[in-house]
């Protein structure tokens, strides 16, 4: 299995020659081909039932491969790509406002701040536009014009209105037509659907991967899946965090179980923080909820000037407040990108003049807003979103200003894969947010869909082939000794869960690892900090092994023992996170790192030594990973500084 | 705050199950109602107990996820909501709180509060799709749709699949769910083609999966978080009336067989 | 015909069943309680038109298709209850709001009930065998004087009482009906939902009050003995 010293894969993008603008199509018409009536002599495992993984199962099935499709929850629709909200982008230029493919890949390239690769960038750019015309086509109920035409709206980090959306759902509505695909396969036989079935490793032979080990939650049941080529959908990894965006079930086990068998993990430290969330009041708070950033086109956000202020908001007087984003960055203002945002609420907070019982908030005003554009207006804008802060926190934003503070809520970072979406194991491919993605170091909102969208629907499903075609089918009988050896691997480690026997609850462990990285690895980093967690981690692991009480066997529906194992490997996940955000000695997109500041604390890139992406190699427990670059070539665009006051 | 709890506890699919009351003591009124579950299953750990099974995962009342009958109503008692948007605030201090599973043939209880609802997923199976394959989709713009339309469906589409409908439903009927889909791609032009077979295979689903007739209760919308009409319901009769007069389907459609139980 | 088969054995054509002879039916209920008001036009009107029906050719064809009206509605009916009880194998503890539902909720209880008053009212009134005395009395042109009938019943305090619970309970069956009806059959639609919310409780009230008119204003001494 693991051994001390593993061969570095040579990183090797595999970017098709050629012009930027024709890298895509002209790689579309080189792959092989898999012919139609061999196409269902390949089985595929597709982990996972978002957008990415929905869109990639059934697109396969409608190709004529038999698929395999295994989602932990009890329904495909309810993956996490279900909560998105604001939009997806495309570069339809249908407002003819001067959008087109080249600038809505210069834009996602920036947005990134010089940190994904380009031809990625301008497939993903390239792409966009087919996404909208599938899903018109599959009945999405997207806004409209009165004439009948699509509407788009503008996002951040972008100056034209690019996004197609569905009122505040189009994450819901995208995934139910992918789902809806996906229904449409299983109900024709090609596709056989795994509900409440999670991955807990995967099967690789040869240095292939040929297939996966499950547990069927509901009872237990281990099986082990064989297949000629696995597509890891399985999301992001923010939940490390403990309070986020995310949903409580979003995990990294197996995308981290897939690196523990060889698949390199890039940039894993990349984490996006989002401004305007509604700030944890509770010590048992279990997540935060996700505020749509339009709030921040009228909102005005501001602290008290004074430290530890005990006054009501409407006590304060204007004189005695800091509206700190229009200070610090007049040119922007309170729409500054997420990064740039984030940063500013925490270092006022770290001032101790944040607001609220736990002091971790900052004030969203609309007074002057509804002064100026009257009640009528502001409720059409935002009148949903205030009935919602309201019911969340009991709070009336129409005569006290709404609280805010940032949460951890999507990952940059995934596994590495080349531009044929595989990974370092031949014939494991990671799709959607569950790769390192092509959003370089920030996303830039209404990104997330159309990656996991192009993934899935278009880009997988061409390249996929091309792989498949080289090799024969497997047989049938796909008993292998590696997958009994993983198999073994898992029902032990299931094991060494139930032993434990402790009376803490998992829970506990969760948070306490969530606070440790939210202060050491996350708006902000420092080396100390990130050395003190690396010396941190093994000792909350060390507890947790000794310490958790999963109640219960491995042989039933054991809820405890599903979060303990995901619990585990976060655990384990921290460290390489931690290590990759120590060894970027810059500061760049969403990754602060306090050495790398200019004198106005603005972050500052080290283009000479940083600029390429960081991959991790698993070398066995209790070893450091491996680190391994892959260089950015810029041959289109010139990295340059972003700049925002 | 404090409260009684008396919550429905069920080993596994195949055991009986019995309700257990639990007292709950400082609870804040700013906890939603699964934190305070995620409390008491802390506490349960704590003495080695097996805590409470419940769905939930995206805690923000999108995924559809959480299901339990509080005080007898679907997701509590405040309309238009999930459960996991229900806060403390919206209940009288010590009080008794009842908490059971849905209920319904269709639905079987797992484990304590969870559910199978895999028979909502066979009806959409049946037809709740337009059946346009990958690359085959002409410009978004080809077909315009009125914004009164888009609208419409939008309204049929926001359905959670929860199936609230269903475990308010007297009959356990899935009307509801079945409605909101089959109007929504009736409604937008690019469902019209399949109109008739999708409503066709929709209701048949339903029927086969086990869940009861529609008889006009309306306890359905008055469950669903996201108050889908009643119309829909009456759209989806119109439609089925229509198909089973009218279309060619009805009569050369094979009909599937019926799950087997 | 394959289509029809096909279509009452879903559930919606089952219900389209129960609706489509629940609006015959209702037609019924409607000529039914106007004829009966003839009462207040005099003994003559009334027992002038129960003579016409008597000896009208098509009197068997019409009670027969009645009954079939009536058979299907109540099978079709109980067999869906009969599958909906079916559809909940274990019961709620706790129901929330079940007393503004509860007309609904009784319709198969207050429907047989209204099939215990069918039989006792044809026993009663058709067939003459309950509480009345042997053979029809006739009116002096030698028809059938159902007039006379009606007040001898009527001025029977036990008979007035069974016939007025009859009627709320009919009453409890109708609101539930009717706009549950427009619904099963597809109608409901925003402009003019509203109508049919008030149309509902209208129609029922005019039917009921229509035929309970009869018994309280015998009770009430307001009609008197014919001849």
């Amino acid at each position: 299995m693991a051994v001390a010293d593993m061969d570095i894969p040579a990183f090797d993008p595999r970017i098709p020659d050629g012009p930027l603008a024709d890298k895509w199509q002209r790689h579309r018409a080189e792959v092989r081909l898999v012919s139609p009536t061999n196409k269902r002599r390949y089985r595929v495992i597709v982990v996972g039932s978002g957008l990415a993984g929905a869109a990639a199962a059934a697109s396969l099935a409608e190709l004529g491969y038999q698929v395999d499709c295994f989602t932990f929850h009890d329904s495909p629709r309810r993956a996490h790509s279900v909560a998105a909200q604001g939009g997806i982008n495309a570069a339809k230029n249908y407002r003819n406002d001067g959008d087109s493919v080249e600038r809505l890949f210069r834009d996602t390239l920036k947005g990134g701040d010089y940190r994904s690769r380009e031809a990625n960038v301008y497939r993903l750019a390239e792409i966009s536009n087919q996404i909208i015309d599938h899903c018109v086509a599959q009945g999405i109920p997207f806004a409209r014009d009165y004439a009948g035409y699509l509407d788009n709206r503008s996002f951040g980090g972008a100056q034209v209105a690019r996004t197609f959306y569905a009122r505040g759902q189009t994450g819901q509505q995208l995934l139910l037509g992918a789902y809806g695909a996906l229904s449409r396969q299983i109900h024709g036989g090609q596709v056989r659907l795994h509900t409440r079935t999670e991955m807990l490793d995967l099967v690789v032979e040869d240095g292939r991967a040929t297939g996966i080990i499950s547990r069927r939650l509901t009872d237990g049941h281990i099986e082990h899946h064989g297949a000629d080529a696995v597509v890891l959908a399985s999301g992001g990894y923010s939940n490390i965090y403990y309070l986020s965006t995310n949903a409580l079930a979003s995990n990294v086990t197996a995308t981290y179980r897939a690196y523990r068998r060889g698949a390199w993990f890039a940039n894993p430290s990349f984490t996006q923080i989002h401004p305007t969330c509604i700030p944890a009041v509770e010590d048992h708070q279990s997540k935060l909820t996700l505020m749509s950033e339009s709030l921040r086109n009228d909102g005005r956000i501001w602290v008290p000037q004074a430290m530890h202020e005990e006054r009501r908001p409407a006590e304060i007087p204007e004189a005695e407040r800091d509206y700190y984003l229009e200070r610090m960055y007049p040119a922007y203002g309170n729409l500054s990108p997420r990064d740039i945002s984030s940063r500013a609420a925490k270092s006022v907070c770290d001032q101790g003049r944040g607001v609220g019982p736990s002091g971790h908030g900052v004030y969203l005003d609309f007074a002057e807003a509804i002064g100026r554009l009257g009640r009528r207006v502001i409720n059409d804008r935002y009148g949903n979103l205030f009935e919602m802060y309201q019911r969340i926190t009991g709070e009336d934003p129409w005569h006290t200003p709404m609280r805010i503070y940032p949460a951890a809520h999507y990952s940059m970072g995934g596994l590495w894969v080349d531009y044929d979406l595989m990974t370092t194991v031949p014939g494991l491919f990671a799709i959607g947010e569950a790769n390192f993605s092509d959003h370089g170091a920030n996303r830039l909102g209404a990104s997330a869909l159309m990656q996991g969208l192009a993934d899935g629907y278009f880009i997988l499903p061409q390249t996929l082939g091309h792989f498949l075609a080289a090799r024969p089918p497997l047989t049938a009988d796909h008993n292998s000794a590696a997958g009994a050896e993983a198999r073994a691997a898992v029902e032990a480690r299931l094991a060494r869960l139930v032993a434990v026997g402790g009376r803490t609850p998992v829970e506990t462990f969760h948070r306490r690892l969530g606070e440790l990285m939210w202060e050491h690895c996350g708006m902000s980093r420092s080396r100390a900090g990130l050395q003190q967690a690396l010396v941190e981690i093994p000792a909350l692991r060390d507890e947790f092994w000794s310490g958790i009480c999963v109640c219960g066997g491995s042989a039933e529906f054991n809820v405890v023992l599903e979060k303990a194992g995901r619990v585990a490997d976060y655990l384990e996940f921290a460290e390489v996170m931690v290590r990759d955000a120590l060894e970027r000695e810059e500061s760049c997109g969403a990754h602060f790192r306090t050495e790398h500041q200019t004198a106005d604390g603005e972050p500052r890139r080290e283009d000479a030594s940083f600029s390429h992406v960081a991959a991790w190699g698993f070398r066995g427990d209790g070893v450091a990973a491996q680190r391994a670059i892959e260089p950015l070539h810029f041959e289109h665009l010139q990295p340059a500084v972003r700049n925002y006051r | 705050m404090e409260f009684t709890l008396h919550i429905w506890r069920q080993h596994g699919a195949a055991e009986h199950g019995a309700f257990v009351t639990y007292p709950v003591r400082g609870i804040s009124p700013d906890l939603s109602f699964l934190e305070m579950l995620d409390i008491l299953n802390e506490e349960l750990v704590g003495r080695g107990e097996a805590p409470i099974a419940f769905d939930h995962d995206c805690r923000e009342g999108i995924c559809g996820s959480c299901a339990m009958v509080i005080n007898g109503d679907p997701h509590g008692p405040l309309p238009g909501t999930t459960t996991c948007q229900l806060y403390m605030r919206h209940f009288q201090n010590a009080t008794d709180i009842t908490v059971e599973p849905w209920r319904a043939r269709a639905f079987p209880v797992l484990r304590d509060l969870i559910v199978d609802r895999s028979a909502l997923d066979s009806v959409i199976q049946a037809g709740g799709y337009v059946s346009v394959n990958t690359g085959a989709a002409p410009d978004a713009h080809a077909i315009t749709v009125a914004k009164q339309a888009a609208d419409a469906a939008f309204e049929a589409a926001a359905c959670i699949g929860c199936g609230a409908c269903v475990a308010a439903c007297p009959n356990g009927a899935a009307m509801l769910f079945t409605a909101a889909k089959v109007a929504q791609l009736a409604i937008m032009p690019q469902g019209r083609p399949e109109r008739s077979r999708r409503v066709i295979g929709m209701v048949e689903a339903m029927d086969d999966a086990g869940f009861g007739n529609c008889t006009n209760h309306y306890a359905c919308t008055e469950a669903c978080p996201k108050q889908i009409p009643l119309r829909f319901i009456a759209q989806l009769n119109r439609e089925f009336l229509s198909a089973a007069l009218s279309s060619r389907e009805f009569v050369e459609l094979a009909r599937p067989h019926a799950h087997e139980e | 015909m394959n289509r029809l088969v096909r279509l009452f054995r879903t559930s919606i054509g089952r219900k389209l069943v129960v609706a489509a002879s629940g609006v015959l039916l209702l037609g019924f209920l409607v000529v039914h309680a106007a004829g009966n008001l003839l009462i207040l036009k005099g003994p003559d009107a009334l027992n002038g038109y129960a003579d016409w029906m008597q000896g009208h050719p098509l009197l068997w064809g019409f009670r027969l298709g009645l009954l079939g009206l009536f058979g299907v509605h109540i099978v079709t009916a109980v067999r869906l209850a009969h599958a909906n009880r079916a559809a909940r194998p274990v019961p709620y503890r706790r129901i929330a709001r079940l007393g503004a539902r509860l007309p609904g909720r009784l319709m198969v209880v207050s429907g047989l009930l209204l099939l215990a008053f069918l039989v006792f009212h044809l026993l009663h009134l058709t067939a003459r065998v309950v509480a009345q005395s042997g053979n029809p009395l006739l009116d002096d042109a030698g028809r059938v004087d159902v007039y006379g009938m009606l007040v001898a019943g009527f001025s029977q305090p036990l008979i007035v009482t069974i016939y007025l619970g009859a009627m709320a309970l009919l009453g409890l069956h109708l609101v539930h009906a009717i706009e549950g009806m427009f619904q099963t059959l597809g109608f409901n639609h925003d402009s003019y939902q509203t109508l049919i919310r008030v149309l509902a409780p209208l129609l029922t009230l005019l039917i009921v009050g229509g035929f309970a008119a009869i018994p309280l204003l015998v009770i009430g001494g307001h009609l008197h003995g014919g001849g």
